[in-house]
């Protein structure tokens, strides 16, 4: 039991774009937990299985603080070996009661009724996205024409980011994400992208909008710090998971024809579909990051306090245990119950925004585009093996026909 | 069936409308969950008890008759 575990992170080549690596997958296959070293040689755990994952992150004795967490990539450690604490309004590295104020901040403006009242603005990005496609003629990218700017442009009307600022916070978020990044890389990119976002909301403290970044200045309980690190939060989040799972998706319906097929006989089956893509084609890289708050026995694993655990989604979207033919894509599966937003008090605020600017995107492109296909050979396609989220770099596609 | 919730503890994360909008709705405010009905007829039982296994901060609770 000792190569397997030299790393916590595991990003060995994969050998199916869909697939995680074939090493997380025969760790996965063996135990559900296993121990796992860290960069800087911390010892903690990486967690596979469903239930396992599901438990600990409903568990209150796991925390997301910051300053527990010792760094999963080499090149973003730190000289102390742990990270330093979350600045104020990263609540995503914060624990209740903390993370409870910030997230209540947000979470009126994220509900079901409120993200279903977005679907026709949505629609109408989603069909000029396709128009400018259709105008443009085969063949064509479908991340940067499609993928990317769809949920950038919601996200930046929602949050009221000019969208034709999307070159400085896109830059600055491939920085982030890329996983080959420095410290240093990484320090500037943030530094780049939250300069831009403070000049921001300095300006629409000054003249306010309609919209979720000036509602959050008006109510007068965040300060210019905690407000900055927020919209960079909500930015970047917003954009860069759903973009990648448009992407990802599309690809692996293009390569799914009868999955595809399926879909385009009965669009009604676009709900479950989206609840599928997210199970079976996962952005997550490494996994979701978590720090005993104390000792913790777990499925027969003694966790002492302080230890790290790496709940690898990807790896439990796809436990047998859990789901029968956990390795297929079938888009009428029932009850799915996957983990690619999280589950517990951090599961992902905006999930009921990515599930409608999904439904609508592969929708509108599938019908849009009758016989859409990949341009170039599906294992040419180059993946985001390099970045923090998984997916693809480009999708080249054509077409011949087109649907009005 | 009897359905309770617990709005403390609430992540407002909105699973409850999405899987059983007849059972469940979100405060406009903080999007805290609202039970629409304490006890649901037959037919959504299993709609119930889905909202509880979907609930990422287990806060629903059904207990049968």
């Amino acid at each position: 039991m000792t190569e397997t575990l030299s790393s916590a992170i595991t990003l060995s080549p994969r050998t199916c774009p869909f697939d995680p690596p074939p090493e997380l997958i025969e760790q996965a296959e063996a135990r559900a937990i296993t121990p796992v070293r860290f960069p800087d040689g911390h010892m903690g755990w990486l967690i596979t299985g469903y239930h396992l994952v599901r438990a600990v992150l409903a568990d209150p004795r796991f925390s997301a603080r910051q300053e527990l967490r010792h760094a999963p990539i080499e090149h973003r450690m730190v000289e102390k070996g742990l990270l330093p604490p979350a600045e104020p309004g990263m609540f995503l590295r914060m624990d209740p009661p903390e993370h409870t104020r910030y997230r209540r901040l947000l979470t009126g403006q994220f509900t079901v009724r409120h993200m279903n009242r977005l679907i026709p603005r949505i629609e109408r990005i989603a069909a000029d996205r396709l128009d400018a496609i259709a105008e443009q003629g085969p063949p064509a990218d479908l991340v940067h024409e499609f993928a990317l700017p769809i949920p950038s442009l919601v996200i930046c009307e929602l949050l009221g980011v000019p969208y034709s600022d999307r070159e400085v916070f896109q830059r600055h978020t491939a920085t982030l994400l890329r996983l080959e990044s420095s410290l240093d890389e990484v320090n500037a990119a943030m530094a780049g992208i939250t300069g831009y976002l403070d000049e921001l909301v300095r300006s629409k403290a000054a003249s306010p909008g309609d919209d979720l970044l000036s509602g959050l200045i008006e109510t007068g309980e965040l300060d210019q710090g905690e407000l900055v690190r927020i919209a960079f939060l909500l930015l970047v989040a917003g954009h860069e998971t759903t973009a990648n799972m448009l992407a990802l998706g599309s690809f692996a319906l293009l390569t799914n024809p009868a999955q595809l097929a399926a879909l385009r006989e009965n669009p009604s089956q676009i709900e479950g579909a989206v609840e599928e893509m997210l199970r079976y084609a996962s952005i997550f890289q490494i996994g979701i990051q978590r720090a005993a708050l104390e000792d913790v026995d777990i499925d027969g694993h003694h966790i002492a306090k302080g230890e790290n655990v790496i709940l690898a989604v990807q790896a439990a979207n796809r436990d047998p245990e859990r789901f029968e033919h956990a390795d297929t894509l079938d888009i009428t599966r029932p009850n799915n119950g996957h983990l690619a937003f999280g589950h517990g008090v951090h599961q992902c605020l905006g999930q009921q925004l990515a599930r409608i600017e999904m439904r609508i995107g592969y929708r509108a492109l599938f019908e849009r585009f009758p016989d859409l296909r990949l341009a170039i050979p599906a294992d040419e396609v180059p993946m985001r093996s390099d970045m923090a989220i998984y997916g693809v770099h480009k999708l080249p596609v054509t077409w011949k026909e087109v649907k009005q | 069936m009897k359905v309770s919730v617990d709005r403390e503890r609430c992540c407002s994360s909105g699973m409850c409308v999405l899987t059983a909008p007849a059972l469940f709705d979100q405060d406009e405010e903080d999007g805290r969950v609202i039970l629409l009905e304490a006890e649901p007829p037959e037919e959504l039982h299993s709609a119930a008890r889905k909202a509880v296994s979907f609930c990422p901060c287990q806060v629903i609770t059904v207990t049968d008759d």
